[in-house]
């Protein structure tokens, strides 16, 4: 049963990646970008990881997926892929360097790290374990994390208030 | 039980697909997208090896990274509408100013 979910999720994964490169519609990307971070929840799902689920949902589903729609539809895109091509060596070379990035880390992961056989206990209950975890041992990169917060948020307002500046 | 590895060739597979879509698209949205396809591949790595050294620390790292997403793609995206302001084309090729 979990083996037939993580099938059909890793399909959906895999399949709306490839929508997200391959849709010259920076919509229909930003709409299968949705659908793929919706199937990657699903398998946190699948891993008991129930707040990454639904983290992952709120945050990345919602409001990463709606900023993408809304600088989409500020900047009304769609006619930037015309013209000469001035990288084309590069994209040429992208599919086969990305195939050999693959293969080497399929051949480091095979050889190293899960061939070690780690404690089979299963993660212990999601959330508590993890807000156990975050408010003992990673209190100040918890809190670090406000600040970073806050100083995404200036750093958005000024530029914001510069481009209202110079119009 | 779905072996840990399997997790982690996906997560492989997906973050190449993202390292693609950097290198072959032209539009910066469209890079930012293949960037957060990169972030979520490292997640699931993350989370199925916390899993299986029976751990929550990958998910706590998560966690983090998540917020490191969410507040780069809020810079990122004012940035690129700032260019688009300025210059009135959207092409990555083409932002060669700072380049030496």
């Amino acid at each position: 049963m979990k083996v037939f979910a993580f099938v059909i999720l890793a399909v959906i994964v895999i399949g709306s990646a490839a929508g997200v490169l391959i849709r010259r519609n920076p919509i229909h990307a930003a709409l299968f970008l949705v659908v793929n971070l919706a199937s990657v929840a699903g398998l946190y799902l699948t891993m008991r990881a129930e707040f990454l689920a639904a983290a992952q949902v709120i945050v990345y589903a919602g409001a990463i997926a709606v900023l993408f729609v809304f600088a989409i539809m500020v900047l009304i895109p769609g006619k930037e892929e015309t013209g000469p091509d001035q990288l084309r060596g590069q994209r040429m070379m992208a599919v086969p360097l990305v195939g050999i990035f693959l293969l080497l880390a399929g051949v480091v992961l095979r050889s190293a790290v899960l061939r070690i056989p780690g404690p089979s206990t299963a993660v212990p209950g999601g959330v508590e374990a993890l807000g156990r975890l975050l408010f003992t041992d990673y209190l100040f990169p918890f809190e670090v994390t406000s600040v970073l917060l806050l100083v995404a948020i200036v750093g958005v307002l000024a530029l914001a208030k510069r481009k209202t500046g110079t119009e | 039980m779905v072996p840990a590895s399997w997790y982690v060739a996906l997560s492989a597979v997906l973050f190449s697909m993202g390292v693609l879509g950097v290198l072959i698209r032209r539009d910066p949205l469209v890079i930012f997208m293949s960037i957060e396809l990169m972030l979520n591949a490292a997640n699931l790595a993350l989370v199925a090896l916390g899993q299986r050294w029976g751990s929550a620390e990958g998910q706590a790292l998560v966690f983090f990274v998540m917020c490191v997403a969410a507040a780069e793609v809020a810079v990122g995206l004012a940035i690129i509408v700032v260019i688009f302001r300025v210059r009135r084309r959207l092409s990555v090729d083409e932002l060669n100013v700072m380049r030496w």
